[in-house]
C-alpha cells in the first residue's frame, strides 16, 4: 500500500474512534447506550457484537454496493444487518448465556441501532470493501469505548463494584440511580459535557 | 380487565422511552416542536399496531417452523408497514405528508417498534392483549414525545447556560422525566 493509502486508512480509522465517535460527536445509536450500560460487562459485551454485525454488515453492503437497485437499498440493507444480528444472538447464546441473558431483547434491537444503517448508506455504499472494514472498526470500537465510559461509572457510582469486583468496603451507600433509566441520561449528558470541555479546551 | 391494566402499565409504568429506552433518537432528535413530535406519535402508533397484528400473525402461524427467521421476518414487515403508511398518507392527505417529511421513513428504525413485536412474543400475549399492548406502547412513546416536546418549546425562551444547549440538555430534562415516571412504580401493584 502507498504512504498515501495507508495514511488515509488510518484516517478512516481515527474517525470513527474519535473525531465521528457514534455515541459523543453523532449521537446515534442511543437506546442501547442506555439500557445496556448499567454494568460494564454488559457494555462491553453489547459493544463488541455491534462491532461484529458493522464489521459484517459494512462489508457485504460494500461487496454488493453496485448490485443493489436504489429503490430497495435501505431494505436489502436491513436484511443483510438482520442476518448477521441473528447469528451474533445465537452465538452469545451458546457461547456466553449469561451475558445473553442480561443484554435480552436488545441484542435483537442492534438490528435497528441507526449507527449500523447509517454507515452503511453513508459509507459503506459509497466505498470499497477494505475502507469500509476500516470505518466499521473504527466506528465499532469508537461505540464500545463510548459504552465502556458510560458503563463503567454507572457500574462503579451505582453498585459500587467494576465487572462484578466489589470496589468499595461494606459501608459504601451505592448511588442506586445511577443503575437505573435516569442515571444513564445524567451520565451521557455529563460526558458529552466533558467531552464539549475538553475539545473546546 | 386484564386488557386495561396491560394498557396502564405500558403507558405509565413501563414506559417504553422513558424505562425501556426505545425510540430514543426521535424522543432526542425530533421533539422541538409540539406539533411535530404529536403526528410522529400518532404515525408510531398505527405502525405499531399493524406491526403488533402481523407479529402476531407471524408468531402463530409461521415462526414456529422456522423460529431463527423471526428477527429477519419482523423487520421486513415494519419496513413494509413504514412503506405501505407513506404511500397511504402520500395520496390521502398530501399536506400531512408534507408535514411529517423525513421522520415518516425514520419510524422503520425506531426501537419501539421492532421492541414492542419482541416484547410481544416474550411475554407471548394473545391478538387482543397484543392490540393493547401496542396502544399503550405508542400512546407511552407519545407521550414521552409531546411532553419532551413541550418542555423543549416552554425553555426556548429561557435562559440556558451555554455549555449545558443542545443534546446535554435534553438529555439531562431526559433523565428528570424519567425519575418523574419512576414515581409510577407500583401504582398498580394490588394488581
Amino acid at each position: 500500500m502507498s504512504e498515501q493509502q495507508q495514511a488515509s486508512n488510518i484516517t478512516i480509522f481515527l474517525n470513527g474512534l474519535w473525531k465521528e465517535n457514534p455515541i459523543f460527536v453523532m449521537v446515534l445509536g442511543m437506546c442501547p447506550t442506555m439500557a445496556v450500560t448499567n454494568t460494564a460487562i454488559n457494555s462491553l459485551a453489547m459493544g463488541v457484537s455491534t462491532l461484529l454485525v458493522l464489521l459484517g454488515s459494512s462489508t457485504l453492503v460494500s461487496l454488493f454496493r453496485n448490485a443493489i437497485p436504489s429503490q430497495v437499498r435501505i431494505t436489502t440493507y436491513i436484511v443483510i444487518i438482520a442476518t448477521f444480528v441473528t447469528v451474533i444472538d445465537f452465538f452469545l447464546a451458546a457461547l456466553a448465556p449469561a451475558v445473553h441473558k442480561e443484554l435480552g431483547a436488545f441484542i435483537p434491537l442492534i438490528v435497528v441501532n441507526c449507527l449500523i444503517l447509517g454507515r452503511a448508506e453513508a459509507f459503506a455504499a459509497k466505498n470499497t470493501p477494505g475502507k469500509s472494514f476500516i470505518d466499521a472498526l473504527g466506528m465499532g470500537l469508537g461505540f464500545t469505548f463510548a459504552l465502556l465510559s458510560i458503563g463503567v461509572i454507572r457500574e462503579i457510582l451505582g453498585s459500587g463494584s467494576l465487572f462484578t469486583i466489589p470496589l468499595f468496603g461494606e459501608g459504601f451507600e451505592p448511588w442506586v440511580i445511577m443503575v437505573l433509566p435516569p442515571g444513564g441520561f445524567f451520565t451521557l449528558a455529563f460526558l458529552l459535557l466533558g467531552f464539549k470541555l475538553f475539545k473546546s479546551a | 380487565m386484564e386488557l386495561f391494566w396491560i394498557f396502564f402499565t405500558t403507558l405509565l409504568v413501563n414506559n417504553f422511552t422513558l424505562s425501556y429506552f426505545l425510540g430514543l433518537c426521535p424522543f432526542l432528535g425530533v421533539t422541538s416542536k409540539f406539533d411535530t413530535a404529536f403526528r410522529l406519535g400518532m404515525a408510531n402508533i398505527f405502525v405499531m399496531l399493524i406491526t403488533s397484528i402481523m407479529a402476531w400473525v407471524l408468531n402463530t402461524f409461521i415462526l414456529t417452523y422456522v423460529p431463527y427467521l423471526r428477527l429477519i421476518s419482523f423487520i421486513i414487515v415494519i419496513a413494509s408497514t413504514v412503506q405501505l403508511v407513506e404511500m397511504i398518507i402520500k395520496k390521502a392527505s398530501p399536506a400531512l405528508f408534507k408535514a411529517l417529511g423525513v421522520f415518516l421513513p425514520l419510524i422503520t428504525t425506531n426501537c419501539a417498534i421492532l421492541g414492542l413485536a419482541l416484547f410481544q412474543t416474550s411475554k407471548e400475549y394473545d391478538l387482543l392483549e397484543g392490540i393493547v399492548y401496542a396502544l399503550g406502547g405508542g400512546g407511552g412513546v407519545t407521550l414521552a414525545l409531546v411532553l419532551m416536546a413541550g418542555i423543549r418549546e416552554e425553555t426556548k425562551i429561557m435562559d440556558v447556560p451555554k455549555k449545558l444547549e443542545g443534546t446535554i440538555f435534553n438529555l439531562i430534562v431526559a433523565g428528570i422525566l424519567s425519575m418523574a415516571f419512576m414515581g409510577f412504580a407500583g401504582l398498580f401493584s394490588a394488581h
